[in-house]
């Protein structure tokens, strides 16, 4: 048997606009580029991608499924720019073949510098997810799949999720497959899936690359590479963006077509199907231990956490915002909360990285800024901002 | 491949970029195994600049002889008895020399030197002083081509217009391809208001060139809108910088207090240079944060100017002027630096903020500089963009992990910048050149 298993991540900041030290005002986001990048995706990937899959789940009936993680960051701007975006989740939702998966609300580091601010915020994510789309998670992923043994065990602790998706990192599989589910050790409930990185990457990255051995990259193939499995894995966890479809391949690469027809070369073979996360943890049982004791992620060649605190900027920065976090929960001001969580996300942590900064490359993705430092400087500006609006007894109310 | 190279400064004889880029991309041809035979008209004043020991070399005493220094085995140095010595023609060098000889307390032995020009109007001043450069300009080109003729060479760069008009007459008598390379035009020394005689001579040396050098994009920009010169024939070689020796030397007592931040300009104090926006910045950035000095270390033909313009914007005790500063005293003004400004308006290449990132300052310079299209790990602005450029220094001056990352990655990338590369490049385009040539010479017998 071979389970293919999709996992969509969803994720938009809400992005700073230019705050100089001499600003008066206290309105930190950039309303407008916000909402051009936000319809700009809509257009070329969210909407036409949920149509294709939609159509998928109606032409086969129940047998092809897929997961999303969508952020609440990104949930709050489609409402208010793309409504029509969350319209087709909700008919995705109905059709029964979709799971939604839990995560920080606001796509936030809060796991590495404060526990109580990230469950606050997994439990904000699960509780928007279930007003929207009528199911509660019980699947969960990290920002960025950020993922440690401690992690898995906090999240088992919450008690209302059985499964957590990370990367399938060779340094911790250490030669086993990650077709295969696992556990962390200390958890008795929660099951691990491991992103399958070089089966996922072959659509997400190197789908149009001419240079590649492989291309072009047809279904029937990569379905064959799915039946090779067949025999020496139970399931392969396909994780990516959702921007691989239209915004990081584009519509003229033949993406649609191959994932229009990608389910039909897979369940062609009897012994292969498609299962959610929740499913596969239903089917499987773990096959080991997977110890994680230094944190993994997905992100660039290095897997590791490098990428937002690599530097003395973005520690400074990070430290900065949760040193907050008492004296802003003690002032129950909805407006103060809300602007300090949206800073907690990790791409304003991501822009001010040094590390492929002269290479240019997938670090300048909607990145808003020049460089690093300008970046730095003015998020140091909202911050101190804040930090200010903290000092004064009511807070900042609403004009 | 011997190299008959024309040149107008070299240290210890400078007065800004165009010395020490001579300095840096000869002494990298010497290692290279190039020979250069350097062409220098002789200083005005080197009895009283001897004390100047900026890079090491000091020109022999014997004037009209061959001079090798030392470390410059494969670099011949002939040097023309010249009245002036300086490439840009304004008032600003009358003062500069005489702000140097204050410096050295020589002036009274040197008064005779100067006639006196301190009195003369400015209008007037320039005017003559252009008209003595241009002069100049045409008795260093009979004198090179004479000295020309006695050497052997295959090739002639000629740096900056003053040598043009001897690099264009050595091309004619010997008929070996030339080389112009440019590192500044008139257009960044004069903003619109070109001096039309040198615009001239610029134009005629680049259009008489086999190739023509670039120091930057931006420069190479302006030699084809400009001054019509075809894409093909521009070549951008940057300039490099030299790795800084770590001195030992402690900043003295200054006046300036411990806990008092220090934003410094060191440069001409000139309209290129941008000194207004340099104030009119200051002025916003002690609004938040009063315990900052500007140093604005230099002088030049603005420096009045500034000086009465601190006092109006009511920041006067807060702006120091130290004047035109050399070899110590730079490494001196850099140890204490929080912050190196280059408000450029025009700034064909700005070897200036290496050195600074050499010293380890942080550096924020101008975007309209050539030298920020090699430089990431600095911080930008448009020279007219007052509040970015204050909410930037107020940046640097708050937040220590800034100040940290931007010199320990700005360091590493101006060590990047070597010339050695730039002299491989300039070696490059001979070779081009030369082979080019030998394919025209058949044609043309």
């Amino acid at each position: 048997m071979a389970t293919v298993c999709f996992y969509f991540q969803l994720h938009q900041p809400f992005r700073l606009r230019d705050y100089s030290v001499f600003e008066k005002r206290s309105d930190y986001f950039d309303e407008k580029k916000n909402r051009d990048i936000c319809r700009k995706v809509a257009n070329k990937c969210y909407l036409p991608t949920n149509r294709t899959i939609l159509k998928l789940i109606d032409k086969h009936r129940g047998k092809f499924k897929v997961s999303y993680s969508i952020t609440g960051t990104l949930l709050e701007q489609l409402e208010r720019y793309c409504p029509e975006v969350i319209s087709t989740f909700h008919a995705l939702a109905n059709t029964g073949c979709v799971e939604f998966i839990g995560e920080t609300y606001y796509h936030s580091l809060s796991f590495l510098y404060s526990r109580e601010e990230f469950k606050e915020q997994v439990k904000k994510h699960s509780d928007i997810i279930e007003h929207l789309f009528g199911q509660r998670p019980t699947t969960f992923r990290n920002t960025e799949l950020i993922y440690t043994n401690e992690l898995c065990q906090k999240v088992e602790q919450m008690g209302c999720f059985d499964c957590v998706i990370t990367e399938g990192a060779d340094r911790i599989l250490q030669g086993r497959s990650p077709n295969f589910l696992y556990r962390a050790p200390k958890c008795e409930r929660v099951k691990l899936l491991l992103k399958n990185y070089s089966l996922s990457d072959d659509i997400a990255f190197r789908f149009s690359n001419r240079g590649w051995q492989e291309y072009p990259l047809m279904s029937s193939k990569f379905a064959q590479w799915i039946n090779n499995i067949n025999g020496n894995g139970n399931i392969v966890n396909l994780f990516m963006d959702y921007e691989t479809f239209g915004e990081h391949q584009w519509a003229d690469t033949g993406i649609f077509e191959f994932l229009s027809d990608l389910p039909d070369k897979i369940l062609q073979n009897p012994d292969n199907n498609f299962l959610t996360p929740s499913e596969a943890v239903k089917t499987y049982e773990p096959v080991d231990v997977i110890d994680v004791p230094d944190v993994i992620s997905w992100a660039d060649t290095e897997r590791d956490l490098s990428a937002w605190i690599g530097n003395e900027m973005q520690s400074s920065a990070l430290q900065g915002v949760y040193k907050l976090e008492k004296t802003i929960k003690q002032k129950t001001n909805a407006h103060l909360i809300n602007d300090w969580r949206k800073l907690q996300t990790s791409d304003h942590f991501y822009y001010m990285c040094t590390k492929f900064f002269q290479d240019g490359d997938v670090h300048k993705y909607f990145n808003p800024y020049e460089s690093p430092y300008d970046s730095y400087i003015n998020f140091m500006n909202v911050l101190s901002d804040l930090k200010n609006r903290c000092k004064q007894n009511s807070g900042y109310e609403e004009k | 491949m011997r190299i008959f190279m024309l040149g107008w400064e070299f240290p210890p004889y400078i007065s800004g970029g165009l010395g020490t880029a001579c300095y840096g991309l000869t002494k990298a041809m010497n290692q290279l195994g190039l020979e250069v035979t350097f062409v220098l008209p002789k200083s005005l004043d080197d009895c009283h600049a001897s004390h100047v020991k900026l890079v090491g070399p000091s020109m022999p005493t014997d004037e009209h002889d061959a001079a090798r220094f030392e470390e410059l085995e494969n670099i011949t140095f002939r040097t023309i008895d010249s009245a002036l010595s300086n490439p840009y023609a304004t008032l600003e060098m009358c003062d500069r020399k005489i702000e140097e000889l204050i410096y050295t307390q020589k002036l009274s032995h040197t008064k005779s030197s100067f006639g006196g020009s301190m009195n003369v109007s400015k209008r007037k001043a320039s005017i003559d002083y252009g008209h003595n450069l241009i002069s100049e300009v045409h008795n260093y080109a009979a004198s090179a081509l004479e000295i020309a003729k006695r050497e052997d060479f295959d090739i002639i760069h000629a740096h900056d217009w003053m040598t043009f008009p001897a690099a264009v007459a050595v091309a004619a008598f010997s008929k070996k391809p030339l080389v112009v390379h440019v590192h500044s035009t008139e257009f960044d020394r004069s903003g619109e208001h070109v001096n039309q005689q040198i615009y001239d001579i610029e134009r005629m040396g680049m259009q008489v060139a086999n190739k023509v050098i670039a120091v930057s994009y931006l420069t190479k920009n302006i030699i084809m809108r400009r001054y019509s010169i075809a894409n093909s024939k521009v070549a951008v070689v940057y300039n490099g910088v030299e790795t800084n020796p770590q001195s030992n030397s402690t900043p003295q007592s200054t006046g300036i207090k411990k806990d008092e931040k220090i934003v410094l300009f060191l440069g001409r104090i000139t309209m290129q240079k941008g000194p207004e926006y340099f104030l009119q910045a200051a002025k916003k950035v002690l609004e938040v944060a009063p315990n900052t000095k500007f140093v604005m270390a230099g002088s030049g033909d603005m420096m009045h100017k500034i000086i009465e313009m601190s006092a109006a914007l009511g920041i006067g005790d807060k702006v120091l002027f130290t004047g035109f500063l050399r070899g110590k005293d730079v490494e001196r003004v850099y140890k204490m630096a929080d912050l190196y400004v280059m408000p450029s308006v025009s700034e064909p290449f700005g070897i200036a903020p290496l050195e600074a990132l050499n010293h380890d300052v942080p550096v924020l310079i101008s975007k309209q500089s050539g030298v920020s299209e090699v430089l990431t790990h600095v911080l930008k602005v448009d020279f007219w963009d007052i509040e970015s450029m204050a909410n930037k220094i107020i940046a640097v001056l708050r937040y220590q992990p800034l100040q940290m990352t931007l010199r320990k990655h700005g360091n590493f990338e101006a060590r990047k910048l070597k010339w050695i590369d730039a002299a491989r490049k300039c070696a490059k385009l001979y070779d081009k050149t030369l082979m080019q040539e030998a394919k025209m010479q058949p044609e043309i017998a």
